[in-house]
């Protein structure tokens, strides 16, 4: 104990009394010199270009689509292809698929090299569920949920949307409604926010970009009450990017996205770069609105403990292929696939006991002895779950879910 | 159990601050705490409360703006915090006490080969001739499991994946058999399965080696795995201090359970995760009463005006809140605190079954 502890004057029981419930806790309002002061630690890299480009992209089909008029919503639901295609898929909710993605390759060119990222992946993601999609750098998380917004190309096979053609060559009509329905939700908060323009802008950039408001008076509206639902204070709009804290940025991002009121989400690693006490508000966020608005995220993480929090399902990536897919309390439950395995054990579980017993599975891509005669596929293990394996692995993991017993309620 | 153990790092009373644009900022608010030799010392804490800079004094690191205002680091009997000159540091810096960074090309230059860059550390520290030092760096690129050492020895860095970047900077460090090693988030940019094996890594060379670890993470499942004893820094002090048990499964600071009860591992599908309101007090101004108040749903009327000192609760543990004063009316704990372990291991079924153990 300190010398100057001990001299504190002996403290009084009336002094201890608990804080009385009507006063407000923490408020958070520091103010703009505070921020910078904590910014200096904070790395910052560059603008991702690409997305900005989208982004901005409408300003070339801006031209071939009549000015919005004011006071009809610019994209009535109604009279979108989309809806067309919600329809067909609407009164049977098990196969109520928001994105399909069929046989889908995504390569990058390297000068004259071709390098083959993701080669026949298929995917399904269900309307109104949050998927994760785990994997470690390299093994082609990003590059999926970037083909769904069309930043990255698709070499191969097709990408649908309420069953409508969205990878490739596509109308501008529809690309640019897509713009509106599909938004996402950046790694780095800094990163994604331009740092010339404030709050203000940069939260409602997007409806102005699509015109998705009345007037004025409404636009206002709506981006403050979003700042409120993100737990950020209307007066913060008018100050920029560089004056918030990480947690902050992360939720102007998510503000910039759900302003939007999109269907569909991809949120690419949201929490990765977040301080772990401000991850959970993300994460409760996400999940909130997932729930309010019948969204449907795709929820791509390296950490398998947090996707477990927010999937519903998980999907396991590894080299660019889905190998293991199913309901994410199923996934811890009965992991099958040995990558699955191996991630599963190398997840520090915050828990002495536990941690120190738990034993690393180590993952070695040639145990599989695959041979062309039988090479693995994408296989239903039990229902809805799904293993890529070659007949014999998918023997074995039957015999291997016979002995772990059925999934527990 | 802390009694007999020796003391190998002696922090008392340490304080730090920064020249910024003309102001002085008081970073570490007088800390002290022992590391014991052979340990594991985790630092956990926000970004921001001061993890690295306290480290970053034990080897003369601090940044130019950066000053030691007062206090202690005693070690081997020499105070560190009197240390001027990069002649004092010369034994020490990398020699004795060495760092892992997060990065690993913050010690790597990526212009020279991984064999030059551990040799040359060889033939400095211990004047071995240059054959020698190539032999002992192929075994020490052995030893940190890079394949084909004899092959990589002559590998640039870019050649080399992040996890091997960290092994070689690993190897860089055990060139100097440090008595101390500091690991400011290893493996915090690295993939999960690279971490376990990492940490694994560093540990088993602890054994082998005896040295004592300073490991700094914000991953508390990480602090579970390495850690003997935890310090828990908030606003440039450390708010609670214990062993690995103590702190998991007996923490008393309200922001200590306010770390552990935001872990989404502890979550339920229908609640939501609980979190910090609020950002940590900025360093600009004065800090009155209990830096963690403003943001602490247990936070009483004093902790506005006073700053609380340290409670001792056990041999090992103590923590500095007011709660823990015999004056302050009994709050119960988060459930989720009190549940920790219950809820840890239903979430570890999938462990049990495959390894067929016993978690208890
Ligand atoms: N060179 C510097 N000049 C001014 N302030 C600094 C400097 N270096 C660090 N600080 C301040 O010291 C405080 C503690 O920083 P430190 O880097 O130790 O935090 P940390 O706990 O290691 O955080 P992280 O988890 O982000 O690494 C921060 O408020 C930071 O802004
Ligand atoms: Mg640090």
């Amino acid at each position: 104990m300190s010398k100057k502890n001990l001299e504190k004057p002996p403290v009084s029981k009336d002094v201890l009394s608990p804080l009385s419930n009507t006063e407000p806790l923490s408020v958070e309002h520091p103010t703009a010199q505070d921020l910078r002061e904590d910014e200096m630690v904070e790395s910052v890299s560059g603008m991702d270009s690409s997305y900005q480009e989208i982004f901005n992209g409408e300003e070339k089909v801006e031209s071939e689509i009549p000015a919005p008029k004011k006071h009809k919503n610019a994209l009535d639901p109604k009279d979108d292809e989309f809806e067309k295609g919600r329809d067909i898929t609407r009164g049977t909710p098990a196969d109520d698929i928001i994105v399909k993605m069929r046989d889908v390759r995504i390569s990058f060119k390297i000068g004259t090299l071709e390098r083959v990222i993701i080669n026949h992946l298929n995917l399904d993601i269900k309307r109104g569920e949050i998927l994760g999609l785990v994997g470690e750098s390299g093994s082609g998380k990003t590059t999926i949920g970037r083909a769904i917004i069309r930043i990255n190309k698709v070499s191969g096979g097709e990408i649908t949307y309420n069953n409508v053609k969205i990878s490739g060559k596509i109308p501008k009509k529809r690309e640019r409604l897509l713009k509106t329905k599909i938004q996402m939700i950046f790694q780095d908060p800094g990163d994604s926010l331009n740092d010339r323009a404030n709050i203000d802008y940069i939260v409602s950039e997007g409806l102005r970009a699509f015109h998705l408001y009345d007037d004025e008076a409404d636009r206002v509206n709506k981006v403050t009450e979003m700042m409120q639902r993100v737990g950020l204070r209307p007066e913060y709009l008018s100050r920029y990017p560089h004056e918030f804290s990480g947690g902050q940025r992360q939720r102007i991002g998510i503000a910039r996205c759900m302003v939007m009121n999109p269907e569909f989400i991809v949120a690419d690693e949201p929490i990765s770069a977040l301080d772990v006490s401000i991850r959970a508000q993300v994460l409760n966020l996400i999940k909130q609105f997932q729930q309010e608005r019948d969204l449907t995220v795709l929820f791509i993480a390296h950490d398998l403990s947090v996707v477990k929090y927010i999937s519903d399902r998980i999907a396991v990536i590894y080299a660019g292929k889905i190998v293991e897919l199913c309901s994410a309390n199923r996934l811890f439950e009965a992991p099958l696939h040995p990558y699955t395995k191996a991630l599963l054990t190398a997840v520090p579980i915050p828990d002495p006991k536990i941690e120190r017993k738990k034993k690393i599975v180590v993952y070695n891509p040639m145990q599989h002895h695959y041979v062309k005669s039988d090479a693995p596929e994408f296989r239903e293990i039990e229902p809805g779950h799904f293993v890529r394996c070659n007949t014999p692995e998918f023997e074995a993991m039957k015999a291997e879910l016979a002995r772990l017993g059925g999934e527990k309620k | 159990m802390a009694n007999e153990k020796e003391v190998v790092i002696d922090v008392k009373n340490l304080s730090v601050g920064f020249h910024v644009r003309g102001k002085k900022t008081n970073v570490i608010r007088n800390i002290s705490f022992p590391v014991y030799r052979g340990e594991t010392l985790a630092i956990v804490g926000e970004s921001g409360s001061g993890k690295s800079v306290t480290t970053k004094t034990f080897t003369g690191m601090l940044d130019s703006n950066g000053f030691i205002s007062g206090g202690s680091i005693i070690f081997d009997g020499l105070d560190l915090a009197k240390f001027k000159t990069n002649d004092d540091w010369l034994q020490i810096r990398g020699k004795r006490i060495a760092t892992i960074f997060q990065d690993p090309m913050t010690s790597l230059n990526p212009l020279l080969t991984i064999g030059y860059q551990i040799s040359e550390v060889l033939i400095l520290h211990h004047g071995l001739s240059k054959k020698e030092a190539k032999e002992e760096a192929i075994k020490l690129l052995a030893k940190v499991r890079i394949p084909n050492p004899e092959e990589r020895y002559n590998d640039y860095p870019f050649q080399y994946s992040g996890g091997m970047r960290q092994r070689v900077v690993i190897a860089i460090a055990l060139a100097c058999r440090p008595e101390v090693l500091i690991c400011d988030e290893p493996t915090t940019a690295l993939d999960v399965t690279v971490q376990a094996q990492i940490i694994a890594l560093i540990k088993e060379l602890q054994e082998e080696y005896k040295w004592t670890t300073i490991f700094i993470t914000h991953d508390l499942g990480v602090v579970a795995n390495v850690a003997d004893r935890i310090a828990v820094m908030y606003a440039g002090q450390i708010v609670e201090y214990g062993t690995v048990e103590d702190v998991f499964y007996h923490p008393e600071h309200p922001y200590t359970w306010a770390l552990l009860a935001s872990l989404p591992q502890l979550g339920t599908k229908d609640e939501p995760l609980s979190f910090i309101v609020g950002n940590p007090p900025s360093f600009a101004g004065e800090i009155i009463g209990d830096a963690f108040a403003p943001r602490n749903e247990y936070a009483m009327n004093i902790d506005f005006v006073m700053e609380p000192p340290i409670f001792k609760i056990s041999e090992t543990h103590w923590a500095k809140t007011w709660l823990l004063s015999p004056n302050a009316p009994k709050v119960k704990k988060p459930k989720v605190i009190e549940e920790l372990h219950l809820r840890m291991k239903g979430a570890a079924t999938e462990l049990k079954r495959q390894e067929g153990e016993d978690y208890e």
